[in-house]
């Protein structure tokens, strides 16, 4: 699988994440469950664009490696 | 990614036996389940969760503040009851009402020992703020952003058993008409799973992605949008009534955003809704049906957009504003005003009127329940947003968790686990699972998005008979639809799932919209071709309902007599909502001899 090139909400700091070493942190969080780990990568990313802005991805993440932007079509 | 092999998901299932089931972990929910687990330790009690019970429903990020908090001092449960009374135009079960005002204080005071917190004065008294038109209810939570964290440490200690990613899609029902359980699936795994139980709770929440929002992004919706309806299909399958339907959810909400504006929030502290010219015209920023009306009248009368307006208040002010609706509810809307360079100290807000959605919490479409949070079948409960009790907001979604929990632990003491139909068992997945077998197909995410936009185009207040029946003739072009849908991935198995709920919700919108064929609640029912209200026939509930053939039927429940009559001053608060020019006899309010 590999990720769309399209601008999505969640942006993951590939280098802060730590999801290649076990981390589902934000992946649990999600309410639409729209997070998941990249597999060519091993990080976390947004796979499916059914994002409410909420934020527990990036409030709990233990290495702030997430932002959430407002989806580009409220914006 | 694992790969699923899709043919044998639909052979693979799990079965979960245990004595009450809460399906939705939210707020009402873990309620439920902890009430039902402290009353008799030795049930076995779990809570079901589509996503994650730590971070699910609509206080995911924590709460601003209660809306109706009855709190000895401020207000009475009589007090509170005619309020809502009133602002319900007449059509509520006062002893709802009742059983949520006289157990709001007794919850409060629970959660502030758990660890919730509430804004307080320097005695250490709740600090109740003045939003309604008559009482006094809403008490501020600063620092409500962690209570999820506290619901979760309270299940934990409770030994309740959790189980996350399931979506629920029927509730089991048994020969007898008692409910022995419900049909489930994951979807991360996409295994099917069959929950015997002798109670079921339900708390999904409202039905939030019904009106498609005018941005067109489907999730841009004011309640979480994976609270797709659910509960409202799954209740309406199992043969319960529900009631209230036609009195739609419509909000106030920045626009493009679609958050809440938060007058609550700032209506205490000086701010307030005003037109394009910054000039206030309504008396009262509470929510309801008359409110939204006045928006879309000064929409009409040219004197629109209309906006929040705090760029008055001090700067002292303003930030503690900042810092309350940045960080608690829905934060992002800090970084949504930043994005447009909108500065509350210079700007007002701009506001629109939502698309329409289901909730009781706000509204009052629900499924019906009496002062025991039992439904119309026996051994299926309901509460929080979900739950016919008008303007509960999420302290009513405690205290009906609460009583929902309760009265399941107590079903539970005096009856057995129903047998389970093998044949609803192989029909539900049957229907759940087609669209992972269909090789080619329609895109669950269009049917959704041109379902909603039919439900713009035909139930966006204000109605009218002929386009509502339109609407129901395109519905049904959906539902044949929904057998071409293709799904690739349990994920996208559960948004074709949704798409179900959404459709039966839709269905129930159209048919108890067209049934009352009178206006009430200002916008949230207005008809043009019947812009009167009609006491005289329809101070009734309206019901809808499946009957024994399987169809659709909708139908007059009368009011239970009144435990306490509003006078008619009380009566005419809400109908006068409007700010009248200085000078004008007013007719209603508490001065209103001149």
């Amino acid at each position: 699988m590999s990720f769309s090139p399209i601008d999505f909400p969640v942006k993951v700091d590939l280098n802060a994440c730590i999801a290649d070493k076990g981390c589902t942190v934000c992946i649990d969080a999600c309410p639409l469950d729209v997070l998941v780990i990249d597999p060519t990568t091993g990080k976390a990313g947004m796979k499916y664009d059914e994002c409410w802005y909420c934020l527990p991805c990036e409030k709990d993440c233990p290495t702030q490696a997430i932002r959430v932007d407002i989806p580009y079509l409220l914006r | 990614m694992q790969t699923i092999n899709n043919e044998d998901l639909v052979l693979t299932s799990e079965e979960i036996e245990t004595d009450v089931l809460v399906i939705g972990g939210g707020t009402a929910g873990p309620m439920a389940a902890i009430k039902a687990k402290q009353q008799d330790p030795s049930l076995r009690v779990l809570l079901l969760e589509k996503a994650n019970v730590k971070r699910s429903g609509a206080i995911s990020m924590g709460m601003d503040g209660l809306n109706n908090a009855v709190i000895p001092g401020y207000a009475t449960p009589e007090q509170y009851v005619k309020e809502i009374t009133v602002a319900n135009d007449g059509i509520v079960n006062q002893k709802t009402l009742f059983a949520y005002a006289e157990n709001s204080y007794a919850m409060i005071e629970e959660l502030d020992s758990w660890g919730v917190k509430f804004e307080k004065d320097e005695n250490g008294d709740y600090a109740v703020k003045k939003v309604h038109h008559m009482g006094t209810y809403v008490l501020p939570m600063p620092e409500g952003h962690d209570i999820k964290k506290v619901l979760y440490r309270k299940l934990k200690q409770t030994r309740v058993n959790v189980t996350n990613r399931l979506v629920a899609t029927r509730v089991l029902i048994a020969d007898d008409g008692r409910v022995a359980g419900a049909l489930a699936f994951d979807c991360r795994s996409g295994v099917y799973t069959v929950i015997r139980a002798k109670a079921v709770i339900l708390c999904t929440g409202a039905a939030s992605r019904l009106g498609l929002p005018a941005s067109g992004y489907l999730f841009g919706t004011y309640e979480n949008p994976t609270n797709a309806g659910d509960g409202y299909s799954m209740a309406y399958h199992a043969g319960a009534e529900l009631s209230g339907i036609e009195c739609f959810q419509i909000n106030p909400l920045i626009k493009d955003y679609n958050g809440p504006a938060c007058a609550y929030v700032t209506g205490p502290m000086g701010g307030y809704t005003a037109n394009a010219q910054g000039e206030r015209f309504i008396e009262s920023d509470y929510w309801s049906g008359q409110m939204m009306q006045e928006f879309h009248q000064e929409l009409a009368g040219g004197k629109g957009p209309v906006f929040l307006k705090v760029d008055h208040l001090a700067e002292e002010t303003i930030s503690n504003i900042e810092t309350i609706l940045h960080s608690n509810e829905r934060p992002s809307r800090g970084r949504f005003h930043q994005g447009r360079g909108t500065d509350y100290r210079a700007d007002m807000i701009e506001m629109h009127i939502s698309e329409i959605g289901l909730c009781s919490g706000h509204s009052a479409s629900g499924v019906w329940v009496n002062e025991h949070a039992e439904t119309t079948v026996p051994g299926l409960y309901a509460a929080g947003d979900l739950a016919c009790v008008p303007h509960n907001y999420m302290l009513g979604a405690f205290v009906y968790g609460r009583l929902a929990g309760e009265s399941a632990a107590s079903y539970c003491a005096n009856n057995e686990l129903a047998v389970v139909d093998t044949k609803q068992v192989e029909a539900e997945r049957q229907r759940i699972f087609a669209p992972l077998a269909r090789k080619h197909g329609l895109s669950p995410t269009q049917v959704e998005y041109k379902l909603r936009r039919l439900v713009n185009d035909y139930l966006q207040p204000p109605k009218v008979a002929r386009r509502m029946e339109i609407g129901l003739v395109r519905f049904e072009e959906i539902r044949a639809d929904l057998q071409q849908m293709v799904a690739s991935n349990p994920h996208e198995l559960m948004r074709a799932a949704e798409v179900g709920f959404i459709l039966d919700c839709a269905e129930m919108a159209a048919k108890a919209s067209l049934f009352r064929t009178e206006s009430r609640w200002g916008l949230y029912h207005a008809r043009q071709d019947y812009s009167e209200r009609n006491d005289a026939e329809w101070a009734v509930h309206v019901q809808v309902q499946k009957d024994q053939s399987g169809d659709m039927s909708v139908f007059k429940r009368a009011l239970e007599p009144y435990i306490v009559e509003p006078d008619d001053v009380e009566k005419a608060v809400y109908q006068q909502i409007r700010i009248q020019p200085k000078g004008a006899v007013v007719s209603s309010g508490v001065s209103h001899e001149l």
